[in-house]
Parts: structure tokens; C-alpha cells; sequence
């Protein structure tokens, strides 16, 4: 709340500030927050008997410093991305989709389905895998929009209650020899467990300097790059932002709010779907080696819907808000080693983001206390 | 046949009851408290942070002085810091209430889990209160009434929360809040205050919840026992389609149907589907009956005056 008396004893009776200013406000406000929530974490650390010192080293080194491990972290990254590109789109539209996890999950399991039931020489089979985790999270992402658009259940309530259901599908699905579970051969004594991708059905791992990382990294900053411009630069995003903006003025300038709403929401569902196949056929160890578990989406379907709004819905700002997060979840690793425990990762980030709210929400109030003063200044 | 017979095995024993009213308890306080919270036209998924929360902090006070009155009070306490930090930061300061949700659901976990390795408080179960008379009813009997004593909260908080939305000037003003905030701004209610103030009481009862949880269910503490109950509490609450009895409804079929799978734990019944069931009957409901139940007008809109 500290930030708050700032801006109270500090409401300016004077004009506007310039360019210049409001830029150097927005990056002290940023810097002093990230401060705030770090010193705040080093405090928890140092209060429990640990010291805080080794624990922002290893993360360092963990995410970024030791060989390989950016490469790493953008492995982690890309489909946090993919996630948040999807919420970017279907927050465009007016839509609260926070359903993400879930339609992660079912991406991956469709991926892990149509490989395996079509097979195919390699390429192709990465291509078909990608294409049906996309599907599947368009699928999963379309339940919600059909029960929105015709039966007016609102959409963040039905999203937020499928994460569940879709997690116990898969769940299900890996106990069932006829969808998922691998035969018996090739999973030994594990119980919840798919087939393995074969290797050439893998995606290519390019080692760029001495860092390796799956095209997804490549897939996800072209796709940040594209909607980027769909949505500021082309008719239908345009429609899309007015859909979001004012829905009364969107009706009468014909844009359909059931057809256009649809669209977003499936394809937000189908972004989170396509991170579930990328992540099930790009390998990261943390992501089951290749295979199908139980909680395979780890998180990163909520993470991906951080990291869209702490950029506040854009797509480029969304990308290394990604590479953060994914450097704080790498780093994680790396601190179990120092004695603390790792956990401490899941704090730094909740607080981070708690953080990186203020600054948005501070500026609202002191723009408010300025147009007020202003006005009052006129009268 | 054999399922029948199953079933019946099973409604005819004690303990599926005492179980069953069990996981209702904590789904009771925490949907109870979340209700207050939807009328004011406010969702709160942080109650899967306030539950926590409210476990924890009752289980350090319980560690501390061996008192389940001052467990209790540390819960409420406990769920309470983390509907402050929902309520100001989505209330006051106009963050988006889903962010801050469901970050706190994240931070609370990993806080929880990190001091519970640091300090792992000890908790043992609440002494049982066998209500006279009460009691010996067939059946619901023991589950009702032959519970730890903290269980009997519920039956203070359900009448407490329909007391304070219907029959109160602030309950007033709370309904009015949810369902059209601009008239009510226009009547000098403020909007974002109520909305502050039924937030702290959904932290309230779920930080009873909390307490309840390690007096009555469980008697220990580690970080996964809320295990997203906090969930099925808000989608009780959408079941019950915003009204106080239809909540409880809610509470006590889900509480049902999760039960099962310890009641039922020497059968062959599909685990996925009972667990996901109370989201099933909640979307299905919603589809259904979503022209006769309507949610608060307001719900999950931000106020800000001069803005629609």
C-alpha cells in the first residue's frame, strides 16, 4: 500500500507531465515494485534461517548463467507464450477465458491421440501432432463459447469449471489402453503413463551456442508477431477490439458478436491447445520426457494467463514477461541445491506479479487526480 | 443388480453420512462466505488461498498455545490477510480481480508449502461433542450432530450470512451493489467499499474453513489438503444459482459425490468422473436452467464511477 500514499501526497496541482516524465514515472514505478516484492522474498528467506544470497545466485545461474540453461528457459517460455497470445486475443474480444490449463491439457492429449492413431513419416507427423493439440484446445475452448453464445452461461465461470473436468479426462484417457495409456511393453511398471514419441516424430532441437531449444521458441515469436499486427492492423482485428470495447456499437456496425466472440475464444483455446502438443513433442524433461502423465500441464496454462496480464494484453509486452517467469521456474531447480526450499520460486513469482499489478493501478489513480485537478483548475 | 446393491450397502452405514457431512462442513463455510461475496457482484477465486491461508495460520495457533478456540481465531484471521490483499488490490487500487486471484491461490500455496518445511506446526483433532437426543437419529445422527465441536459452527455462519444479505440495511446495499453499482453509487453507497467488506467476510468464513479443516477433518497440516476444494465451493455457489439454499444444496451433493470415493473405495467406480462431477453438474446446470437463474447483474464487473 506504500505506493498508494506516494501517490496520495503527491497528487501534482499543475499540468499534465510531459512524454519524458510519464516514462520515467512508469519505469520508477516498475523498478520499485520488482524492488519491493524481491526484498520482501529475501526477507521471508532470511527470516526462516536461510540466506538469501546463494538463492537469487543459483537462480541466476539456473535460468540464464550456467551453459545451456537459456536455451532451457525459452523452451519453458514458448508455451507460456502460445498461452498468452490466446488470452491476448480472447481479452481483445471482451472475453475472460481463464480456462487456459485445461485446454492445454486437452491439446496435449489430442496431440498424443491423432500421432499415434495416424502415425506417418516424420515431419508430417510433427505437423499433424501440432495441428490436433491445436484442435483439441479449440475444441475444449468451443464448449465454453457454445454455452456462452447460445445457452448465456458466462464464459469465465464455464472456462474456470472445465480445468477440472479436462484434467480428470486425461487423467481417465491414461488409464485406458484405447486412448492413451501406452501397451505394456514400453511403459514397464509405470501405471499413467502414454507411448513415447519416437524420435524422428520429435521436434528439431537447433544447438545454438551450446544452447538447444525446440522451434517452438521460433513458432511462438512469429505467431506474437502476427497477431500482433492482426489485431492492430487489420479489419478483423479491429472488429474484434470494437467487439471488446463497446458491444452495442459493435452490433450496430454489423460485426456479430456470436460469430466474432466464437473465433476468439477457439482460438485463445486453440493457442493453449498448440503449447500442450508443442510441449508434449519439444521435450523439456520437466514436461514427461516425450510422454504423456498426470499433470502434465504443470501450471503453465495459469502461468501463460499471468504473463498475459501482467502485459496487459499485448502481444509483443507478453514476450518477455514469458522469458521472466520461465527463468524463475528454471532458476527453481537450481535453489533446491542451496538448502532452501524451492518453493520459494512459487513466492518470488506470486509476488512478482502481485508487484507488477501496482504500477497499472496507481497510474489509473493518479491520472484520475490530475484530470481533477486540471478541471478544477479551469472552474 | 450387484450396483444396487452397492449403493444400498452404502446408504445404510453411518459412516458414508459422517463422511459425506464432513467434506460438506468446509464447502459449507467456505460457498457461504463466497456467496456474500458473488452477491456483491464480486468473484473471488481466491478461496482456495483464504482456505489455506485460514489452515495454516489456525494450525501455527493451535501449535502455540494447544487451543482449538485460538486455532479458530488465528483461521479467521489467516483467511482474512488474504481477503485484504484480494480486496484492496482488486477493490481499491482497480487491479483485475482475476489476476490478483488467482495469483494468491499460487503464493499462498508456495508459502505454505515453504514455512510449513520450516516450521511444521502440530495439530491434533478437536474433542468430540455428542449432541444429546440429536445424536441418536438414525443415520444423519452422528454426521450432524456427533461431530467435533468446531463442526457446529456451520449451523451459526449458514443463518448468520442469510441474516446479514436479507434481513440488514448493509445486506441491502449489498444486493444493490451487485446487481446495478451505478444507481447505487447515485444513493451514496460505495460501491468498491461493500465490495471490500463482503470480500473480508468471504475471508472470514473460509478462514474458519481453513480451521475446520484441521480441527475437524483432517488433524494435520501440509500444503495440498485444501486440494482445490476451494473450487467446488465457488461452483456450488453457481449451482445453487445465487441463492443461499440452493449453495447448500450444492455443498451437500458435491460433498456426496466426492465422499463416495472413500465410501466407495472397495468398488470399481470411475474416480475421474466422480471428481469432476461437481463441475459437470454445475456447467450442465448452468446451461440448462441459464434463462430461469439469473447471476447478479454486476458479476465479475469492476466498478469504476464515471465508467460503464
Amino acid at each position: 500500500m506504500s505506493e498508494l500514499d506516494i501517490a496520495r501526497t503527491s497528487a501534482p496541482d499543475s499540468a499534465p507531465p510531459s512524454r519524458a516524465a510519464r516514462l520515467g514515472e512508469w519505469i520508477g514505478m516498475y523498478t520499485v515494485s520488482v524492488l519491493v516484492a524481491l526484498t520482501v522474498s529475501a526477507i521471508l528467506v532470511e527470516a526462516t534461517g536461510g540466506d538469501w544470497r546463494p538463492v537469487m545466485d543459483a537462480l541466476v545461474d539456473g535460468s540464464v548463467q550456467n551453459p545451456g540453461r537459456w536455451g532451457e528457459t525459452l523452451g519453458v517460455a514458448a508455451p507460456m507464450l502460445l498461452v498468452a497470445l490466446g488470452v491476448v486475443v480472447s481479452a481483445k474480444a471482451g472475453l475472460i477465458n481463464i480456462g487456459q490449463e485445461g485446454q492445454l491439457a486437452i491439446g496435449a492429449a489430442f496431440a498424443v491421440y491423432f500421432s499415434f492413431l495416424i502415425g506417418g513419416p516424420g515431419p508430417l507427423n510433427v505437423v499433424i501432432l501440432l495441428l490436433a493439440g491445436a484442435l483439441g484446445g479449440a475444441l475444449w475452448a468451443g464448449v465454453a463459447g457454445v454455452l456462452r453464445f447460445w445457452r448465456g452461461v458466462p464464459e469465465v465461470l464455464s472456462t474456470l469449471l472445465l480445468v477440472t473436468v479436462a484434467g480428470q479426462a486425461v487423467a481417465y484417457g491414461l488409464r485406458k489402453s484405447s486412448l492413451l495409456l501406452a501397451d505394456e511393453a514400453s511403459r514397464g511398471n509405470r501405471n499413467q503413463v502414454s507411448e513415447q514419441l519416437a524420435p524422428d516424430n520429435r521436434l528439431p532441437r537447433p544447438d545454438i551456442f551450446g544452447n538447444e531449444f525446440p522451434i517452438t521458441v521460433y513458432i511462438a515469436l512469429v505467431l506474437a508477431a502476427f497477431i500482433a499486427f492482426m489485431l492492430a492492423r487489420s479489419v478483423w482485428g479491429f472488429r474484434l477490439r470494437m467487439l471488446g470495447q463497446n458491444q452495442r456499437t459493435a452490433q450496430r456496425a454489423g460485426v456479430s458478436q456470436r460469430q466474432y466472440g466464437m473465433v476468439a475464444l477457439m482460438i485463445g483455446g486453440a493457442l493453449a491447445g498448440l503449447a500442450g502438443a508443442a510441449m508434449f513433442a519439444g521435450g523439456e524433461f520437466s514436461f514427461g520426457n516425450y510422454r504423456l502423465v498426470p499433470g502434465f500441464s504443470a501450471n503453465i496454462g495459469w502461468t501463460g494467463l499471468l504473463v498475459a496480464l501482467v502485459a496487459r494484453e499485448r502481444a509483443l509486452a507478453a514476450i518477455p514477461v514469458a522469458f521472466a517467469f520461465a527463468a524463475l521456474r528454471t532458476g527453481s531447480g537450481f535453489v533446491a541445491a542451496t538448502g532452501v526450499e524451492s518453493r520459494i520460486t512459487d513466492v518470488i513469482q506470486g509476488l512478482l506479479v502481485l508487484a507488477l499489478l501496482m504500477p497499472p493501478a496507481v497510474m489509473f489513480i493518479l491520472d484520475r487526480r490530475r484530470v481533477r485537478a486540471v478541471s478544477a483548475a479551469r472552474t | 443388480m450387484e450396483f444396487f446393491e452397492a449403493i444400498w450397502d452404502i446408504f445404510s452405514r453411518d459412516a458414508t453420512y459422517v463422511i459425506a457431512a464432513l467434506f460438506a462442513g468446509l464447502l459449507v463455510l467456505a460457498a457461504s462466505g463466497e456467496w456474500v461475496a458473488e452477491r456483491a457482484g464480486t468473484i473471488n477465486i481466491s478461496v482456495e488461498a483464504m482456505l489455506l491461508s485460514g489452515a495454516f495460520v489456525g494450525a501455527i495457533g493451535y501449535d502455540i498455545t494447544s487451543s482449538p478456540i485460538v486455532a479458530i481465531g488465528a483461521g479467521a484471521i489467516g483467511g482474512m490477510i488474504i481477503a485484504s490483499i484480494q480486496a484492496e488490490m482488486s477493490h481499491r487500487m482497480a487491479a483485475d480481480q482475476f489476476v490478483v486471484g488467482l495469483t494468491l491461490n499460487i503464493l499462498v500455496f508456495g508459502v505454505a508449502a515453504f514455512l510449513d518445511r520450516e516450521i511444521a506446526p502440530d495439530v491434533r483433532l478437536a474433542s468430540t461433542w455428542d449432541i444429546p437426543l440429536l445424536s441418536d437419529i438414525p443415520l444423519i445422527g452422528q454426521a450432524l450432530f456427533g461431530q467435533p465441536w468446531p463442526f457446529y459452527l456451520i449451523y451459526l455462519v449458514v443463518p448468520f450470512s442469510w441474516w446479514l444479505v436479507f434481513r440488514t440495511r448493509w445486506g441491502l446495499e449489498l444486493r444493490a451493489v451487485g446487481e446495478n453499482p451505478q444507481s447505487a453509487d447515485v444513493n451514496a453507497i460505495d460501491v468498491n467499499k461493500r465490495r471490500r467488506q463482503a470480500i473480508y467476510y468471504t475471508g472470514f468464513t473460509s478462514g474458519l474453513g481453513g480451521a475446520f479443516l484441521i480441527l475437524v477433518q483432517i488433524g494435520e497440516f501440509n500444503e495440498s489438503i485444501v486440494g482445490g476444494r476451494g473450487f467446488i465451493a465457488i461452483a456450488a455457489v453457481i449451482f445453487g444459482g445465487w441463492t443461499l439454499r440452493g449453495t447448500i444444496a450444492g455443498c451437500v451433493l458435491f460433498a456426496t459425490a466426492l465422499s463416495f470415493r472413500l465410501s466407495l473405495s472397495g468398488y470399481d467406480i470411475n474416480s475421474e468422473l466422480l471428481q469432476s462431477l461437481p463441475f459437470l453438474v454445475t456447467i450442465l446446470g448452468m446451461a440448462v436452467f441459464a434463462h430461469r437463474v439469473r447471476p447478479p447483474v454486476a458479476l465479475a464487473r469492476p466498478f469504476v464511477r464515471g465508467l460503464k
